[in-house]
């Protein structure tokens, strides 16, 4: 599927259409529910550090530490991306899918465009936007981490940033950005090969879409702990 | 062709100047086990509305899709112009394609964009015309299936009798060569669909075109089929004419077309009519 999808390609002019259309639907569209979710799961995990941290001994600013490091080496690279395999994968695989089934796809073919290089590419191209939304998660996962601390009144908001700005390793935002184009490049091709190929009718396409996120969230889970052996240890 | 310039719509009636288009030889297609067309070979004629007939299951789907090259078939072979599709590259087909209209059973209008804007596609796929331009032609089609008025209407909003017309000004606008109509009265009630039975038959007239419709409706068999292959089981049963179908005593078309008492009784008046 990946080699045919750049075979033939279709007109920029009608390329760069798509692409822009694809980036508003996947990633602007996306925007919204990302900074939610990063910012109050911020604030809950800064709760849960905090709490569980009942030795006196231990200094406050590690709130502000752990809320970091959770935020950027795994919750806004992987859970923001299985949360979105929910929400871009379904997208994709049930807008393809409904394309093949009321034969749209076949009407592209019939036509001679390469439907995969026309449907799939822009989307892997949008996708490639997509660690923009990742630091936006990251800036506003902290951001709630602070909200959260600072209003709870679990730690100072001095101490807070202390914390965020302690034995930071720039290469793990090297790690969460390479991690994030991996996981792109897999929301953007599993759940258009399962809209893409998919047979029957509108049951199918409601299957084809959950069977998409499965095997997107398995496939992402598999790349993340390859890829943290590869890169952190 | 010269001499036929004046009268152009009349064409296909002199055998002198009938170009052969598409040619079928003996093309075998199965899925696993089952086999589904089992060597069928016929010609489909410029300026001519070729009709595939036949019951549900007997391959007129699959055999339209072979034609189309959506499906590849195990033997045989397909020829347009003397170009068989089997031999032809990759590049070479999708060229190919560019030549082709269809006009699906649902449409398949892309419900992304408005009717001008499907209409416009295969412009905006194949030439460099300007946006002006573009508009232009879309317009002319549109008026030529009656629709100047829906523009600006989005797929959904259009009735099923819009729809296949707006399917038919995509398939047309690109000035295609053939022309092919997969049920192109399904869903559509008896009045719609003779309106979208003449507007094929003009359409082929108009821009001599090889037409090539799959259909069970046998007002459509009546009313344009001038060319008619029925198939069963996968296997060409049978091939006429409009008129020559009243004629024929062929027990498997008779069965199949004058099922219902009402074409019985008009095959009757027909044929008693012309003794």
């Amino acid at each position: 599927m990946i080699r045919e999808m750049f075979r033939k390609p279709t007109k920029w002019s009608v390329m760069k259409h798509l692409i822009l259309k694809d980036i508003d639907d996947l990633i602007i569209g996306s925007l919204g529910i990302v900074a939610f979710i990063a910012f109050f799961v911020g604030g809950v995990v800064t709760i849960q550090t905090a709490l569980n941290i009942s030795n006196p001994l231990i200094p406050k600013y590690l709130v502000g530490f752990a809320t970091r490091q959770s935020i950027i080496l795994e919750f806004a690279p992987t859970f923001i991306s299985i949360i979105m395999a929910g929400k871009v994968g379904s997208f994709i695989t049930s807008s393809i899918g409904t394309m093949r089934v009321t034969e749209q796809i076949d009407a592209l073919e019939v036509m001679g465009i390469n439907g995969l290089n026309y449907l799939v590419f822009p989307k892997v191209i949008a996708l490639m936007l997509y660690p923009f939304a990742i630091a936006i998660a990251m800036f506003l996962g902290i951001l709630g981490g602070m909200a959260a601390c600072v209003y709870g009144g679990f730690t100072s908001l001095e101490d807070y940033i202390i914390g965020v700005q302690m034995d930071f390793t720039p290469f793990h935002i090297t790690y969460a950005f390479i991690k994030t184009f991996v996981f792109a490049f897999l929301l953007a091709t599993i759940p258009s090969f399962h809209g893409y190929f998919m047979k029957g009718g509108a049951l199918e396409v409601g299957k084809a879409s959950t069977t998409a996120f499965v095997w997107t969230s398995v496939m992402i889970i598999l790349l993340n702990y390859i890829l943290t052996q590869m890169l952190l240890s | 062709m010269d001499q036929c310039h004046d009268h152009p719509f009349k064409l296909y009636f002199n055998p002198n100047v009938i170009k052969l288009m598409i040619e079928v030889k003996d093309l075998y297609k199965s899925f696993g086990d089952a086999d589904i067309l089992k060597g069928i070979s016929t010609t489909f004629e410029k300026g001519k509305t070729n009709l595939i007939i036949g019951q549900s299951g007997s391959g007129k789907t699959v055999f339209l899709k072979c034609l189309l090259g959506l499906f590849s078939h195990e033997r045989g072979s397909i020829s347009y112009d003397g170009k068989v599709y089997s031999q032809l590259t990759e590049d070479q087909k999708r060229d190919l394609r560019a030549e082709i209209g269809m006009v699906f059973q649902g449409s398949a209008l892309f419900d992304s964009m408005t009717i001008a804007e499907n209409v416009m596609f295969p412009l905006r796929m194949f030439t460099n015309m300007s946006k002006a331009e573009m508009e232009e032609r879309a317009d002319v089609v549109l008026k030529r299936v009656n629709l100047s008025d829906a523009h600006h209407k989005m797929p959904s909003e259009a009735s099923g009798g819009m729809q296949k017309r707006a399917a038919i000004a995509r398939a047309i606008v690109n000035n295609p060569k053939y022309l092919f109509c997969d049920e192109p009265n399904s869903g559509l009630d008896p009045k719609t669909a003779i309106v979208i039975d003449n507007l094929i038959q003009e359409i082929t007239d108009e821009y001599n075109i090889v037409t090539v419709i799959n259909s069970h409706d046998m007002n459509s068999v009546m009313e344009i089929g001038e060319k008619i292959v029925f198939l069963k089981d996968g296997l060409k049963a049978w091939e006429g004419s409009k008129h020559t179908i009243f004629k024929t005593d062929n027990a498997v078309v008779t069965d199949f077309v004058y099922s219902s008492n009402l074409f019985k009784k008009v095959r009757k008046m027909y044929i008693e009519e012309n003794q």
